[in-house]
């Protein structure tokens, strides 16, 4: 019973992590139909300029806010300098830009900081809470991780519901020619649109990062989950891809904890595999219903 | 009121090899309905769509009051004052009536120069399906209802200039009945400049003051609606009534 609520709980603090990565993914697909690969290593290389910050006597929260501020500004330089030239174009022509900017991100992050495994700080105790006498696998850090992603989910909403800026940038992701005959701006929602996908990936990064080892690499693991995540959540839906997370964060968290943790990428792909075969769109689409 | 005449001169616009538009140039003044008629295929939409500057890479000129804006991207001649109200697809089906009815308004508000004349309330008040339906998704409504949503969103943009293209499409007679009327009580009222493209030709000239007739992309008629519709020939070649 114990080891079920350890596991639980870890589950949906990864989870937590993973939606916001999907959300990242889904802000993207939704506004521009691109899958940004290179979303994980955006995020890893704001997270390395966190770790140059705090590594130079600057407080975690410093780093923090920069991270997340070099997310907004990555996100918006990527899409206008690197992805304008190829959308419109065909799909798969964006797709392999992704792909080539993430392993460009990759190499220059190796060139920049080091290929080495650094630590990297966490801003509340690492050491779990203790309920009735037993040590419990909850931490103040996964507390810090589960409210950060809520706001800032919360903000999303907020921004998407009840401003006319959010209202602009949905109309440009559902119709981009109703919209820009409602003289909406539409390449400047894109950029947004990526700005701020980037700064919740660059969160996710953040959050993976804490109390952890980081290295060029270390959010490749991260993309695969946040991607079967988003697919879960049927790629359209923020909301489903926030179920997608956590789902993902409880099911790897028991094949982890029960089965053996060398099984959970394969049990990634198992769940990718099944979500594809079933129901292509998504647990929660109902596109799938209406097009069958 | 709005003043603003809409100039076309010599447009001409290329799909590929396909000249989609051979130099067509037609005026529009304001306070009068300026029909579009002609077969399927003789180039209405693509005029329209030149206009409003979805189409780009066209040749020629297109003047609101006397300012260029061809060649302009189609936010930009949005904000300008030209509403291009489309055929059938206009409506943001995932967004609910009244977000669609938003972005309408937002457009009208970063127009300042112009007075508002329309608000939300005065579209629900013409419209009062639209009103009982605001917070569902465009998704559930019916054609009529649709058509009614997107002519209330490119009022309360406050545009100088109004294209409708095709706002008969697939309606029952009796709303496009309804819809005519409206659109010639709003011109009457304030100097709207409307261009309509129609293929029921009859009921478009029955409440237009000009037409151009459009064949293979160009121009082979303009006169009076009264006269175009008087013409035997023309209607028999053309306009298929």
């Amino acid at each position: 019973m114990q080891q079920f609520l350890n596991v639980t709980l870890g589950g949906l603090a990864q989870g937590a992590i993973y939606a916001a990565f999907a959300l990242a993914l889904v802000l993207i697909w939704r506004a521009t139909r691109i899958i940004n690969f290179a979303q994980g290593a955006m995020a890893m290389f704001t997270t390395y300029l966190a770790l140059v910050l705090i590594e130079s006597g600057q407080s975690y929260w410093t780093g923090f806010a920069v991270a997340l501020a070099g997310g907004l500004v990555l996100g918006a330089l990527v899409e206008r300098v690197v992805m304008r030239p190829v959308e419109g174009g065909p799909e798969l022509n964006a797709v392999i830009v992704t792909l080539g900017l993430f392993v460009a991100l990759q190499a220059l992050a190796a060139i920049l900081f080091g290929a080495t495994f650094q630590s990297f700080p966490a801003p509340f105790g690492l050491r779990g809470f203790t309920v009735g006498g037993t040590t419990i696998a909850f931490t103040p850090f996964s507390v810090f991780v589960i409210g950060s992603v809520v706001v800032v989910m919360l903000g999303l909403v907020a921004l998407f519901r009840f401003t006319d800026l959010g209202l602009r940038m949905r109309a440009s992701a559902f119709s981009q020619e109703v919209a820009r005959l409602l003289g909406v701006r539409v390449g400047r929602m894109l950029t947004l649109g990526w700005a701020f996908a980037a700064v919740v990936g660059s969160l996710a990064g953040l959050l993976i990062a804490g109390g952890n080892l980081v290295h060029p690499a270390y959010m490749d693991a991260v993309i695969v989950y946040g991607f079967v995540a988003a697919v879960l959540g049927g790629l359209e839906s923020p909301a489903g891809a926030v179920a997608g997370g956590l789902i993902i964060g409880l099911a790897l968290s028991y094949v982890s904890g029960y089965l053996g943790s060398e099984l959970v990428t394969l049990a990634a792909l198992a769940i990718l595999v099944a979500v594809l075969l079933v129901r292509p769109h998504g647990l929660f689409s109902r596109v799938a219903e209406r097009r069958v | 009121m709005a003043e603003a005449e809409l100039e076309v001169r010599a447009l001409t616009a290329r799909y590929g090899a396909v000249t989609a538009l051979d130099t067509v140039s037609l005026r529009a003044r304001p306070g009068e309905i300026t029909a579009v008629l002609g077969a399927n295929g003789a180039g209405k939409t693509t005029l329209l769509r030149a206009v409003s500057g979805l189409v780009r890479g066209s040749d020629g000129s297109v003047l609101l009051g006397g300012r260029e804006l061809a060649g302009a991207p189609a936010e930009r001649i949005a904000r300008a004052g030209v509403a291009h109200v489309p055929e059938g697809r206009g409506v943001i089906t995932e967004l609910t009536v009244e977000e669609n009815l938003r972005l309408g308004e937002l457009l009208g508000t970063t127009r300042r120069k112009r007075r508002r004349v329309h608000r939300l309330d005065g579209v629900y008040e013409m419209f009062p399906a639209l009103g009982q339906r605001r917070r569902r998704e465009a998704n559930s409504l019916s054609g009529g209802e649709r058509q009614m949503l997107v002519i209330g969103r490119a009022l309360l943009s406050e545009p100088e200039v109004l294209l409708l293209d095709e706002p008969s499409l697939g309606l029952a007679p009796r709303v496009v009945a309804q819809i005519f009327t409206l659109i010639r009580e709003l011109v009457d009222r304030e100097g709207l400049t409307v261009l309509l493209v129609e293929q029921n030709a009859r009921s478009a000239l029955s409440i237009a003051d000009t037409g151009f007739v459009l064949n293979l992309g160009r121009v082979v008629a303009n006169d009076s609606a009264a006269a175009l519709a008087a013409d035997a020939e023309l209607r028999h070649s053309y306009l298929g009534f």
